[in-house]
């Protein structure tokens, strides 16, 4: 961050990412839960106490033609100052999920199971009036298209103060010094006249900083970020990936970065969670997962990625299309574009649902794959091609 | 702004232009005989006929007539009937044939009567139309949604004379619970003027609050599902304020254009309400000073009628300015 204003505040903002280590649903909770999590496969990579553990979600929609699983079993945690990617092609249940982190899954038309605990606090079947308290406050959500995301009738000052205000008991004065406070630490400069100016007075990465500010206005320990880059220039892109890195230094948050991108988790992420049709097939810290990958889906996507040395050559895109997730494979949901599931034995990519287990039997990288030899494939035939 | 406002009025005024002109066409040039309807089937005498005729400035060219009508708007203009000069004060529309009153008197005593029926009729169908709407958008699907939404369309496929004529018959006359509709002016006895328009209220806006209902119902179903509003809710808004404040004021813009339109056509007709409730307002006056082919009288009302469309477009406008900054007044 090129700001001088936000250097004055790094003390007070450290101060306060150190209170939030220590809150106090932290401090309970006991091994218990620990050694539970651990079995259940919610155990983070890094080992560190989380402040989000989500375990066994599960999304479901009723639609007209039958229940959409838009989300099964689905288990990570991040704790605080911690940064996991969710990685995944659309319709992989990599926004749904984090939408109901958010309890924003209208509850007359969404089936959630599972648990999703904030700080050792349950979320899900919180009634609405208790959801309210927590959104905005202890999670906050920045969303990939600010143009659209933001209010187009309001201004982005009263956006901020708006957020503000629900959590906080304050004056408008006092709100809006906030609000300035805030513009200004995500880097938009003349916050004065910015703060009464409407969204589409805003270029789309000014935008994008204005969605930030009002996220982390009121100091969330949890911050969503649904693909946060995806709508902005590229220039753009990297800017608005370091704010959110910097201002997880200074704030200490916990981030669930959304993405397809995997220049984006590289750059971001410390823990990698990749998703296929509903479905964790791959987690891991983020150097495990892009430098030894373990699924024939993550190889995938790190193949299709293209590279400067081969600007000659084709797209290597994974051929097929994602599964509807009303009539989802048998097996493995990645069997019909998996090319390596010949060297399993039999048809049990087709029949059998692989469970996520850690790939050198007892890590805490997973993934959910039949292949016996996946390290010496991905050494021999997959390393090579990414060059 | 000072651009946009000389900008619309430029163009507001070539509209009522081309009004007067075409109406003018209309009922001037179209074969019709108003000095024969003056003179009578009989005791019409040639001599007479002719007299009229010049009297009116109808054996003059149809420039004109057309030049001495318009400018007789803005500087009035003078009639002499049988050697009796009468002045006529600007805006001067003419005399009507049928009463020999000033056409201007004749139309601002039909004014306020119009306008206080509207006004009521206005506040009634937005609030309720606006309300039963997105009270339906937010339970879309839900049975209440699908009881008010075929509610109204029962309601709306009825014609209204039908409604308000039973309504009138059977609510105010046979069992009267209802006030009888009326006219008194309301600087006279203020309650006496809500309770001669209580019920003819109440028909319009219960009446026409159903299309209202289903435009603002489909927009905020499409705001409901907009993204801010995600955010709206992400911050930890309640449930009605996400509703109320950010999809109402995103939601309410379509309707406010069919609002402003709306509201000028009936106050250039409400012909069938003034009819059945007996309220002597413009409709009724159009209505009687067609079927007497009292030529000032419709020009007069012609006229009114343009200038009110012309001014909602522009009152719509500046209304959409202010409720949504990405539209600039230029």
């Amino acid at each position: 961050m090129t700001d001088p204003a936000s250097e004055d505040r790094k003390d007070t903002m450290v101060e306060s990412a150190a209170g939030q280590a220590q809150t106090p649903a932290d401090a309970k909770r006991g091994p218990a839960v620990a050694t539970r999590e651990r079995r259940q496969g919610a155990a983070n990579p890094s080992g560190e106490t989380p402040y989000l553990v989500v375990e066994d979600l599960t999304v479901k929609f009723p639609t007209a033609d039958g229940l959409v699983s838009a989300v099964n079993g689905l288990s990570y945690s991040v704790p605080l100052g911690r940064t996991l990617a969710i990685v995944g092609e659309s319709g992989s249940g990599k926004s749904v999920s984090s939408m109901a982190v958010m309890g924003l899954h209208d509850p007359k038309r969404t089936k959630i199971t599972g648990s999703i605990r904030l700080g050792g606090d349950e979320i899900v079947g919180l009634p609405e009036n208790e959801l309210m308290k927590v959104r905005g406050d202890a999670v906050a959500m920045v969303f990939q298209d600010p143009q659209s995301s933001l209010h187009p009738l309001y201004t982005v000052g009263n956006q901020i103060v708006e957020a503000y205000r629900v959590h906080h008991q304050v004056s408008k004065d006092v709100a809006k010094k906030r609000a300035l406070e805030m513009l200004d630490l995500v880097g938009i400069p003349n916050p004065q006249r910015r703060f009464s100016q409407y969204p589409h007075e805003f270029s789309g990465g000014m935008r994008q900083r204005a969605m930030i500010a009002m996220g982390l206005v009121n100091d969330p320990k949890l911050v969503i970020a649904d693909e946060p880059t995806t709508a902005l220039d590229v220039t753009v892109q990297a800017q608005i990936l370091d704010l959110l890195n910097n201002l997880q230094k200074e704030f200490g948050s916990a981030i669930v970065l959304i993405t397809h991108d995997l220049g984006v988790v590289a750059e971001m992420a410390d823990d990698v969670l990749v998703m296929y049709a509903g479905r964790c097939v791959e987690y891991g810290t983020a150097e495990d997962v892009l430098a030894r990958p373990r699924m024939p889906y993550t190889w995938g996507l790190l193949e299709s990625i293209p590279t400067v040395s081969a600007a000659n050559e084709r797209l290597r895109p994974i051929k097929g299309l994602p599964p509807s997730l009303l009539n989802l494979p048998t097996g493995c949901s990645f069997n019909p574009r998996c090319p390596y599931k010949d060297r399993v034995k039999g048809e049990r990519c087709t029949t059998d649902l692989p469970e996520l287990l850690p790939v050198d039997g007892a890590g805490a990288h997973t993934s959910r794959c039949h292949l016996h030899d996946k390290a010496s494939i991905y050494e021999a035939e997959v390393a090579p091609r990414l060059g | 702004m000072i651009y946009f406002v000389a900008r619309r009025l430029i163009s507001a005024l070539s509209v009522v232009l081309v009004t007067l002109i075409a109406t003018f066409a209309l009922f001037f040039i179209a074969p019709t005989d108003p000095a024969g309807a003056i003179c009578g089937e009989r005791n019409c005498t040639q001599q007479r006929y002719n007299e009229i005729k010049q009297n009116l400035h109808l054996d003059k060219p149809k420039v004109q007539q057309f030049a001495e009508y318009t400018a007789g708007i803005f500087a009035g203009r003078d009639f002499t009937t049988s050697g009796v000069t009468r002045h006529c004060g600007a805006p001067c529309l003419g005399f009507s044939f049928k009463n020999d009153r000033p056409v201007t008197e004749m139309l601002t005593s039909r004014i306020p009567v119009t306008v206080s029926l509207v006004a009521g009729y206005a506040v009634l169908v937005l609030t309720i139309g606006v309300l039963v709407g997105s009270l339906a958008a937010k339970r879309r699907g839900t049975m209440g949604d699908r009881v008010l939404m075929s509610s109204t369309l029962v309601i709306s496929s009825v014609p209204y004379y039908i409604v308000a004529l039973m309504i009138s018959l059977y609510l105010t006359v046979l069992y009267p619970i209802l006030p009888r509709g009326g006219w008194t002016p309301p600087s006279e006895n203020i309650g006496k003027w809500a309770a001669g328009l209580v019920t003819p209220w109440l028909v319009l806006g219960i009446y026409f609050c159903t299309s209202y209902a289903r435009y603002s119902r489909g927009s905020m179903v499409e705001t409901l599902s907009e993204d801010f509003i995600r955010t709206a809710r992400a911050k930890g808004l309640s449930d009605r304020k996400v509703t109320y404040k950010h999809a109402l004021r995103a939601g309410l813009i379509p309707v406010i254009t069919i609002f402003g339109l709306d509201v000028a056509a009936s106050l250039a007709g409400a012909i069938f309400t003034e009819r059945i409730f007996d309220l002597p307002g413009l409709g009724v006056l159009v209505l009687d000073s067609l079927n007497s082919y009292d030529l000032p009288v419709i020009m007069g009302t012609v006229l009114v009628a343009s200038v009110v469309v012309v001014t909602m477009n522009f009152l719509v406008d500046i209304a959409y300015s202010l409720v949504d900054p990405r539209v600039r007044l230029s």
